[in-house]
């Protein structure tokens, strides 16, 4: 680790070739944790490092290991990463649309619709976690964003938790919904892949899914899984209500004007 | 004169405490009107009706949903139960499975006084406290053989979805230091008006609450308490539609600690609030006899509100919640409040506040082994940080003396816990409660200082919150979303339709026998 040698690659940054970064362009340094369900000893470091070796890395080092329970032993390890990636030829579909505020938000929505714009949204199937959807909807907000409820141009709807797909498209259709938000925090054994597939297949039985624009969002939700599902926009970590609500007004112009 | 740490009014303190009392009182002359379909599956249960028939419906659901169809619920589950014994001379068991087949001809009973059903049912209801007794007896035996861990007790979470493989996960972190194992239930359950069968080994997020998950966890956590020489405490949820039926399968199969609050349910799950807080009242009784602490679920208004702002709410909630479990005879021993460490990490002062708010419940409830829980809002996938986040909560619990200690994980907000994230969180508490062991002892806050005066502050709102509480009343004051920002209408939510207005030949025996007893 304190190694004085020579490093003999290529200290050039090449963006069709990037690898990992400790400290040195092209050093290749990955820090990795993990368990093994083996007993602690030299056999079980050795176990490890092979593993290293066998996802692509050189010079795998096992810095501390424990065994947590007779029989299971915890790794922490670096290793210099072989593999590059190829950063120019990546495309990744990304929502499309210019995110305002909510003042610029409410503006816009003012000027090319002229009237509220209605959401309802919830948290769906046996999920119990609200947090996703009260961070995009309750007045308050999330990290200074505030929530859809407190823009003056949007009628929001935040009808909770473990609410069924049946209740949720009931509910907007009979508020004549513009948008629909489903949110999904819990995704062991990919119960949100489930439930969303079938929030789609329910709003084509219904008839509405073309005309109220459905999106979802969630920790482990992106645009392009949701887009799969079809969905016509994901929000993964990192947005929020005025990403939700600039992308929502804006497809709501563009399919007004088709 | 009590000793405040934070220059505490005290007569402050027992004022709240008062009001507190009066709003409790006023929702203890409702609920005592009124039986639900949970608590008559509770008495089934406590006169030994259990097991399931073909379709898996279990038999007490099967004996008071037959009530309920011919409008008998109002009269009481035990009532026809000791009917059914004198006129046809089956026990309880005997009885639900003939309901359960059809066979049971109801035109058969014919009309009893209470005394007499009452009588006919002692040998059963005494065998069911003596069941209940010998479990909180055999309890006591093990602490004082094992001995137990120091508080705060280290708490962690298995939540695999199977219970063998949640007993493999317990066994480990019980190994690394754990006290209190919860299994974590699979999303939904408290939604079902009924509690599932037998061992399971599928679930979302958890694993199903079942009698049989419940020994299989309890005879696990002995044989590693054993093993390891301290008594480890088994932790579930007694919460949702079946909330005093939990309770009484909690006391049969060694549970140690219950999550108990109807306010959370009405809050979170959209539970109707009369079903939940009379289901609450029983289920309280219950763990009060049983020697379980409960937990309460006051933390979570945080999740939704500010927890800055919203501070006071969550004192008020406690006070509230305090009372209602004095009411169950439940002691003050037993009662983990909740509270959280929630506040917004960019906060300047932020730790200052939140050593405030735990110093100023401690000093509040000085008996009760208060339940704190780690921040969990403002965890974001950063595990580094994370796991300084769960640092800083572990200081400010061993500094204020905090009764059990929901241990943060770096990995919060990511996936259920695994072993090793397990083994981090309980290495990061370890490390923290041995080095600032006798912290609180040691520091003093300092007059008109930024932590007195955040704890008086705190006090003074959730006076003033208790107070208009007091004047429009619990159910009016969750309508108009007092606490964590939620509205809930008094005849909205789930299982409204299972509550009854008791009848003039009502009675459980029960209530007298277990409240306040040991």
């Amino acid at each position: 680790m304190y190694s004085t040698e020579i490093q003999d690659f290529d200290k050039t940054l090449d963006l069709s070739k990037v690898k990992p970064y400790g400290d040195t362009v092209n050093d290749g340094k990955v820090q990795l944790s993990f368990t093994l369900p083996v007993p602690a000893g030299p056999e079980a470091i050795e176990a490890a490092k092979q593993l290293l070796r066998s996802m692509g890395m050189d010079n795998p080092q096992v810095v501390f290991s424990r065994e947590l329970t007779p029989g299971f032993t915890f790794f922490n390890c670096y290793g210099n990463l072989q593999h590059t990636v190829n950063y120019c030829g990546i495309h990744v579909p990304k929502v499309e649309s210019t995110v305002m505020d909510m003042h610029g938000v409410d503006d816009y929505i003012r000027e090319h619709i002229g009237r509220k714009l209605v959401m309802a949204g919830a948290s769906t199937g046996t999920d119990a976690h609200t947090v996703g959807i009260d961070a995009i909807m309750n007045m308050k907000g999330y990290a200074g964003h505030y929530g859809l409820e407190r823009y003056e141009m949007i009628e929001a709807y935040n009808l909770g938790s473990q609410v069924t797909n049946e209740e949720l498209i009931a509910k907007a259709l009979e508020l004549k919904a513009d948008a629909i938000l489903v949110s999904q925090t819990v995704t062991q054994k990919d119960i949100h892949i489930k439930n969303c597939t079938e929030f789609i297949e329910m709003s084509q039985a219904e008839g509405i899914r073309d005309r109220m624009i459905l999106v979802c969002g969630g920790p482990r939700i992106s645009h392009e899984l949701a887009r799969e599902i079809g969905f016509d926009a994901g929000f993964g970590v990192n947005t929020y209500a005025d990403d939700v609500a600039s992308y929502i007004a804006q497809e709501y112009v563009k399919r007004k004007n088709k | 004169m009590r000793e405040s740490k934070l220059g505490l009014d005290f007569k402050k303190v027992e004022e709240a405490r008062k009001t507190a009392g009066d709003i409790a009182d006023q929702v203890q002359r409702f609920v005592e009107n009124y039986t639900t379909v949970s608590v008559e599956r509770t008495l089934c249960r406590l006169l030994g009706i259990d097991g399931v028939n073909r379709e898996d419906i279990p038999l007490p659901n099967m004996v008071v949903d037959a009530l309920k169809e011919r409008g008998m619920l109002a009269d009481g589950v035990l009532h026809f139960l000791g009917n059914a014994l004198l006129d046809t001379g089956n026990t309880p068991q005997q009885t639900a499975l003939e309901i359960s087949s059809g066979k049971f001809d109801f035109s058969r009973l014919s009309p009893r006084t209470t005394a007499e059903t009452a009588r006919v049912l002692e040998p059963y209801i005494n065998q069911s406290v003596l069941r209940i007794r010998d479990k909180r007896r055999s309890r006591e035996e093990s602490i004082a053989k094992l001995g137990e861990g120091p508080c705060p007790y280290l708490y962690v979470i298995v939540a695999t979805g199977n219970i063998y493989e949640d007993a493999i996960q317990a066994q480990a972190a019980a190994r690394q230091g754990a006290d209190i194992i919860a299994v974590i239930r699979t999303t939904g359950q408290s939604l079902l008006d009924y509690v599932p069968y037998g061992a399971t080994t599928e679930g979302f997020g958890g694993t199903f609450a079942t009698q049989e998950n419940f020994r299989i966890m309890r005879n696990a956590l002995d044989e590693v308490g054993d093993e390891v020489g301290r008594y480890i405490r088994l932790c579930n949820y007694c919460s949702g539609l079946c909330m005093p039926e939990i309770a009484v399968m909690g006391a049969f199969e060694g549970l140690d600690v219950m999550l108990n609050d109807a306010l959370y349910g009405i809050l979170f799950r959209d539970i109707n609030m009369q079903r939940t807080l009379i289901d609450q009242y029983f289920s309280r009784i219950i763990n009060g006899f049983a020697g379980v602490i409960i937990n309460t679920g006051e933390d979570n208004y945080l999740t939704t509100a500010d927890a800055f702002e919203e501070a006071h709410t969550v004192l008020a909630s406690d006070f509230i919640n305090e009372q209602l479990a004095l009411i169950a005879g439940l002691p003050e021993e037993q009662m983990g409040l909740g509270h959280a460490f929630e506040m917004d990490p960019e906060l300047e002062n932020a730790f200052l506040f939140e050593l405030a708010q735990a110093q100023l419940l401690r000093e509040i409830f000085p008996k009760a082994p208060l339940k704190y829980m780690p921040p969990t809002k403002f965890m974001t996938g950063n595990i580094f940080k994370g796991h300084i986040q769960d640092a800083l909560f572990n200081i400010a619990g061993i500094w204020t003396g905090q009764g059990i200690q929901l241990l943060g994980m770096p990995t919060e907000a990511i996936h259920t816990p695994f072993m090793s994230d397990r083994y981090l969180s309980i290495e990061n508490a370890r490390y923290i409660f041995t080095s600032f062991r006798s912290i609180g002892n040691e520091v003093e806050f300092k007059q008109d200082g930024i932590i007195r005066q955040r704890a008086a502050r705190v006090l003074e709102d959730a006076c003033d919150l208790l107070e208009k509480m007091k004047e429009e009343g619990l159910f009016t004051a969750m309508e108009k979303g007092y606490f964590a920002n939620v509205r809930r209408p008094k005849e909205g939510g789930k299982g409204l339709d299972g509550v009854t207005r008791k009848s003039a030949v009502y009675f459980n025996p029960y209530i007298e026998l277990l409240k306040g007893k040991k």
